[in-house]
């Protein structure tokens, strides 16, 4: 595990590292920035705010000062359609974003540790097979075509669940309308994690403390569940933080087919309505997300696994 | 291990599509974007085999030419990530360290972006084009290829053969073309298989919310977007273009699963 002061130090570099990769694709824009990020319709005045506000009429240099001292500060500029803060409009679209990103994490590993498991334990079978076709499937698929099925099938043809948006914002109400996108997110990292729990189950199933536990008699069940599922959940786990960067990337497509709220709808809009600092605001909190996912598995890791600590 | 009945299958699927993409203009029945607005949304039939959408267009024509754009899109990317990716990482593992820690650093933090968030922060500078579409799903594909690179170039660069190049006194230049670059040839090459079924999910995700290919190119994306508006009217357009474009990945992930195994039996 590494040293605390390492892992921080990782975080704010690579965030840093985000925030000026953004900076240096605002500075290759051709033309006036402020007209081409704002869109020709924006007032001179929101155009004007926008060119102080970003530094654009400051020299190149005091500009990456400018930009990295307001994000630094939580400043992410204004919103410029509602002039509220950047910082306040983002935070509000985290939650359900979150939520969708849980349920799927949490529902993958569900499904998926099963099927490994299953898998591994006849390798060669018919079963064996028939998950390993319908694991790559449910990789291949792109997730938003998962999406477009279950909104049709559930929600259209079947009419069990209800189609679209946040709902009423009653517990039960949420929870509902939560099933089938996070079903939509969810399937391609089952199909993934049931891969790679079967490898690696596969794999620790022939080590020979699995042997010896099989040799004093232990029941099947205690073999394989106690002593060697809990090494075989280390790779999966090793995987899960990486995974979270991915299911965020496929939240944004998944809450616009289901119209749901959430950091992917903020930024569709932000693009569409030429919102420049709300899009850029977004951006940085995903990839602050992602960042923060991938520290908290590898801590995780190294809590459970004492092999990988450096 | 040889190439199974699943790679099969992925091959038969990847030959069929690249077929319709080259000859879609000689295969469609119809010009796709012509209207027939007396035969909107038409059911699967012997005058047009898919059905039509919203303004009367043939299905069956407009899938061909949806395959079109995917092969030309994602294969134009994947060989630009290629390109760019293998030339970044063998300047990194060859080049001094501090060129090296500059370029692995630069590939890691592309790589925090998860890829179409990168693509929509992109899209959103430059707005959308076609040009920008290939050049930002190459840029979201770059840092696998330059990892690949940079790991398989390194663990030559120690070797025998090429030490023994350098003391005859061989170019860099000779030492790359010549020996580095047909070395790492092989995983690249199955990793740019790998990849062009993730240059179709970008692409057709981008054009799924309108921010994809730019009319009148229309991609199988394009084809659900026009499709979800109209779904209370028809599901026939979303189920096509979905089936469509859900059998493409699926053919590409099987062939480029099967080639991997075949170059690395180990696995």
């Amino acid at each position: 595990m590494q040293a605390p002061l390492v892992r921080v130090a990782t975080i704010v570099l690579t965030i840093l590292s985000a925030m000026a990769l953004l900076f240096l694709l605002t500075t290759l824009v051709p033309g006036d920035p402020a007209t081409a990020l704002l869109g020709p319709e924006a007032s001179p005045a929101a155009a004007q705010q926008f060119r102080v506000e970003m530094g654009l009429d400051k020299p190149f240099l005091s500009r990456i000062g400018i930009f990295f001292g307001r994000l630094l500060m939580g400043n992410l500029g204004t919103d410029v359609l509602s002039g509220r803060p950047v910082l306040g409009v983002v935070l509000a679209a985290v939650p359900p974003t979150l939520a969708l990103t849980a349920a799927a994490i949490g529902l993958s590993v569900l499904v998926s540790v099963p099927l490994g498991v299953v898998a591994a334990l006849r390798p060669g079978s018919l079963l064996d097979h028939g998950l390993a076709g319908l694991s790559v499937t449910l990789i291949a698929i792109p997730g938003f075509v998962v999406a477009i099925g279950l909104l049709l099938v559930f929600s259209v043809w079947l009419d069990w669940l209800p189609v679209l948006g946040a709902g009423d914002g009653s517990f039960g109400d949420t929870a509902r309308r939560l099933i089938l996108p996070a079903v939509a997110l969810a399937v391609g990292w089952i199909g993934f994690l049931a891969r790679l729990v079967r490898t690696s189950m596969l794999e620790v199933l022939g080590q020979p403390y699995i042997r010896t536990a099989r040799a004093y008699g232990l029941p099947a069940r205690q073999v394989v569940y106690k002593y060697a599922l809990k090494n075989a959940l280390v790779p999966a786990l090793a995987v899960l933080g990486l995974g979270v960067g991915r299911l965020l990337g496929g939240a944004v497509l998944i809450e616009i087919v289901f119209a749901r709220p959430g950091l992917g709808r903020l930024m569709l809009d932000a693009i569409n309505a030429r919102n420049f600092p709300v899009l850029q605001g977004a951006v940085l909190m995903v990839v602050t997300l992602f960042v923060l996912a991938n520290q908290v598995a590898d801590m995780a890791l190294g809590a459970i696994d004492p092999r990988t600590r450096k | 291990m040889r190439f199974g009945a699943a790679g099969g299958l992925g091959a038969a699927i990847v030959l069929t599509v690249i077929v319709a993409a080259a000859f879609a203009p000689w295969l469609s029945p119809y010009d796709p974007d012509a209207l027939d607005v007396m035969a909107r949304f038409a059911p699967p039939g012997t005058a047009h085999w898919l059905g039509t959408d919203q303004l009367g267009r043939d299905l069956l024509s407009r899938l061909l030419h949806g395959a079109t754009v995917a092969v030309t899109v994602s294969g134009s990317a994947v060989l630009l990530a290629l390109a760019a990716g293998t030339a970044l990482g063998v300047l990194a593992a060859i080049a001094p360290s501090g060129v090296e820690v500059t370029v692995v650093a630069g590939l890691n933090v592309v790589s925090a972006f998860p890829s179409l968030v990168l693509a929509l922060a992109v899209v959103a500078v430059f707005g959308p084009s076609d040009t920008v579409l290939v050049a930002m799903i190459a840029l979201t594909l770059v840092p696998q290829f330059g990892k690949v690179a940079w790991a398989q170039t390194r663990a030559l660069r120690q070797s025998p053969f090429l030490e023994a190049e350098r003391v005859l006194g061989a170019s860099p230049a000779r030492i790359v073309l010549r020996h580095v670059l047909p070395n790492i040839a092989g995983p690249l090459i199955v990793l740019a298989s790998m990849e062009i079924p993730a240059a179709i999910t970008i692409e057709a995700g981008l054009s799924f919310i309108g921010l994809g290919v730019r009319p009148p190119l229309s991609s199988w994306g394009t084809l659900i977007y026009d499709g979800y508006a109209y779904l209370s009217d028809s599901a026939g357009p979303v189920v096509v273009a979905s089936l469509a474009l859900a059998v493409a990945t699926l053919g590409f992930t099987l062939f480029g699963e099967a080639l991997q195994r075949w170059a690395d039996p180990r696995r």
